[in-house]
């Protein structure tokens, strides 16, 4: 294999890798303060059609990307309004997200599908969603309100005796990991495949969801889990196109498989599921009890 | 209770079941959105062409978006359910799901795309978009500096192996030692895998690139590397403008028009229905004149010519399948029964179906 051919198939894997990442470790932070929206999927899209929408109009990156942001604000904030104050089960009204989400970006792209736009060049996404890895790593382990975020995934009602905003906890978490899935979402439809089509993240958003799993709730597992995913999906792809007679389909399974041997190892074992998932997660804080 | 619970249903059937019995009402499954600019597109465009030629008579609903698994067989039901005289079913694998809700439904014609399968009440139709193949394999045979051809392909079913089959047959024929390289994607919807895969091909030495697959994110991969494509199911040259030689356009419209007067009349038969381009199910997009030198697109319209008159078969022997064995003879083409099955790669590509 020459060299051209090996730098060419990391840059794809970078490419593809990227909108994993983002929206993988949006969903961590969230999950380590204790809430599980499974809003992943439903939140990536309505963040690549708003930044979409919002291109072809004002013909501005910047504005696009920052709508987006905010498309990811609104709708992770419509889930924090309902899993924190009105009480509702995470797991539902994660799903409902993740509907409404499908609905809804169909809706708002539905004037702009097929609509030709100049894609972005993706190599600052790709270097910013390592740096945002580091960052969040660094905050997690390294700085008090990143302790304080981990003591309200951990246990809500210690946090809270020990005077705590569990709620203000929560929502500010709940946001960052609705933002990252719409800088995820608006990712793909302006940098990797520049177009806004119905379902155009086709499931990343359920893939992101697994990586947390897979990661056990640690940042830069979560970046290693993603380049796991991207690097044997491109890879297969290779051995493919260089005509060798292997299993396709098998390697197009082989991330969810792993997954689920994660899943299995870590909870074969109650510590280990104690030292690796937030103890609190999707459990609802009532104030005062 | 239960029996006037049953009483009150079979009144209300019968007394809306009779109301209702015009306009017939027809159904779609689409596999993806319609506005995938791809094969759910056309299929839309197709069933808004016979809305638009039968008027009061029908009307139409879709469900989009529908897997191939058990979710076809709720989409199928819930249409059988609510009343609709015809349902076409517009995906391979939708074939189990569509005769299981086919048995329930003996009054309900069901039509299922690309299937090989009939029932009494369940017909196929598909459209021998290999045709379309041949010229487009022709034109890269022609066009391609690097002699690597980048070929996108969604499931091993006969359909895509015939495409490539096809294609490289006759692509073979003016470059004999044209290389195919086959990315299975096993989907028929992700751009981001498509783009992948589009990618992954160009970075291995192909410089044109062509997809059964539904978006044209491969069309546009191959824009911003500079290399050619053919665009798939519908004209996608408005995407890529200067890497878009040709695409295979489907044109569904007057068979669907046909078929649901015939529901209207009450003609309706099962049947199987595969048309090409002699009957215009097949057509060509306008070949880009920028890119290809005039005589090639000459050719490329007489090889149209030829097909449409039968003068012209994309799989006229001699051909031998990898192991090398003749499989249609010299001057035979090969029997419909062989290309419906088609599950192997001819002789001069490497690799093997996915099994």
């Amino acid at each position: 294999m020459s060299v051209d051919l090996i730098l060419g198939i990391l840059q794809i894997v970078l490419i593809a890798t990227t909108p994993l990442v983002f929206a993988g470790i949006g969903e961590l932070v969230t999950e380590k303060s204790g809430v599980l929206n499974l809003g992943v999927e439903g939140m990536m899209l309505v963040g690549a059609v708003t930044a979409f929408v919002t291109l072809v109009i004002t013909g501005s990156y910047f504005f696009a990307f920052f709508i987006s942001l905010l498309s990811g604000v609104i709708m992770s904030g419509l889930f924090a309004v309902l899993v924190l104050f009105l009480m509702s089960n995470q797991i539902a009204t994660g799903l409902a997200l993740t509907i409404f989400g499908i609905g809804l970006s169909s809706m708002l792209g539905k004037e702009y599908i097929g609509t030709p736009i100049d894609g972005l060049s993706p190599w600052f996404f790709v270097i910013f969603s390592f740096v945002i890895v580091f960052l969040v790593s660094y905050f997690f382990y390294k700085t008090k309100m990143g302790l304080i975020l981990r003591a309200v995934g951990e246990s809500h009602n210690s946090a809270h005796a020990l005077g705590y905003s569990v709620i203000k906890i929560r929502f500010l978490s709940i946001l960052f990991g609705g933002s990252m899935c719409a800088l995820a979402g608006s990712y793909i439809s302006i940098c990797y495949a520049p177009m806004w089509q119905e379902g155009m993240t086709a499931g990343r958003g359920w893939i992101a969801l697994a990586l947390v799993v897979f990661a056990t709730w640690k940042p830069e597992r979560v970046l290693i889990g993603a380049y796991i995913f991207g690097g044997v999906t491109i890879l297969q792809m290779n051995l493919q196109a260089l005509g060798l007679r292997f299993p396709g389909q098998f390697f197009s399974m082989a991330p969810y498989l792993a997954t689920i041997v994660v899943l299995v190892l870590i909870s074969s074992n109650k510590l280990r599921i104690k030292l690796s998932a937030p103890a609190s997660l999707t459990l609802p804080f009532y104030k005062g009890r | 209770m239960i029996k006037f619970i049953i009483f009150l249903s079979s009144f209300l059937v019968f007394a809306f079941g009779s109301a209702n019995a015009d306009p017939k009402k027809v159904g779609f499954i689409y596999i993806g959105p319609p506005g995938d600019h791809g094969w759910t597109y056309m299929h839309d465009v197709g069933r808004k062409y016979m809305e638009s030629q039968l008027g009061d008579s029908i009307t139409s609903t879709y469900i989009e978006n529908v897997p191939e698994n058990a979710d076809a067989v709720r989409a199928i039901r819930k249409l059988a359910d609510s009343g609709h005289d015809l349902i076409f079913t517009t995906s391979f694998n939708y074939m189990d799901q569509t005769h299981e809700v086919a048995k329930d439904f003996p009054d309900i014609k069901f039509e299922h795309a690309t299937g090989y399968m009939q029932a009494d009440n369940v017909a196929t139709y598909s459209a021998r978009f290999y045709e379309g193949r041949m010229i487009e394999g022709h034109i890269a045979g022609h066009m391609s500096k690097t002699g690597t051809i980048g070929y996108i392909a969604s499931f091993p079913i006969p359909e895509v192996v015939r495409g490539i089959n096809a294609f490289y047959l006759a692509a073979a024929k003016i470059n004999p030692d044209i290389k195919m390289k086959i990315i299975w994607v096993f989907t028929w919807y992700d751009p981001g895998k498509e783009a992948d895969a589009a990618n992954t091909l160009i970075n291995q030495g192909a410089d044109i690139i062509v997809q059964h697959t539904d978006t044209y994110a491969p069309c546009q991969a191959a824009q911003k590397a500079g290399v050619y494509a053919f665009g798939q199911a519908s004209n996608q040259e408005a995407f890529c403008p200067d890497a878009h030689l040709t695409s295979i356009e489907d044109i569904w419209g007057p068979y669907y028009a046909e078929r649901a007067k015939a529901v209207v009349d009450g003609t309706w038969s099962s049947g199987d229905t595969w048309d090409g381009m002699d009957k215009g199910m097949v057509v060509m997009s306008p070949y880009n004149n920028k890119l290809m030198p005039a005589s090639l697109i000459q050719e490329a319209v007489n090889m149209e010519v030829g097909i449409k008159d039968g003068t012209l078969h994309p799989f006229t022997g001699p051909i031998y399948n990898q192991a090398g064995e003749l499989v249609v003879p010299e001057g035979e083409v090969a029997p419909d029964g062989m290309l419906l099955g088609m599950n192997f790669y001819v002789q001069g590509i490497d690799g093997e179906v996915p099994q």
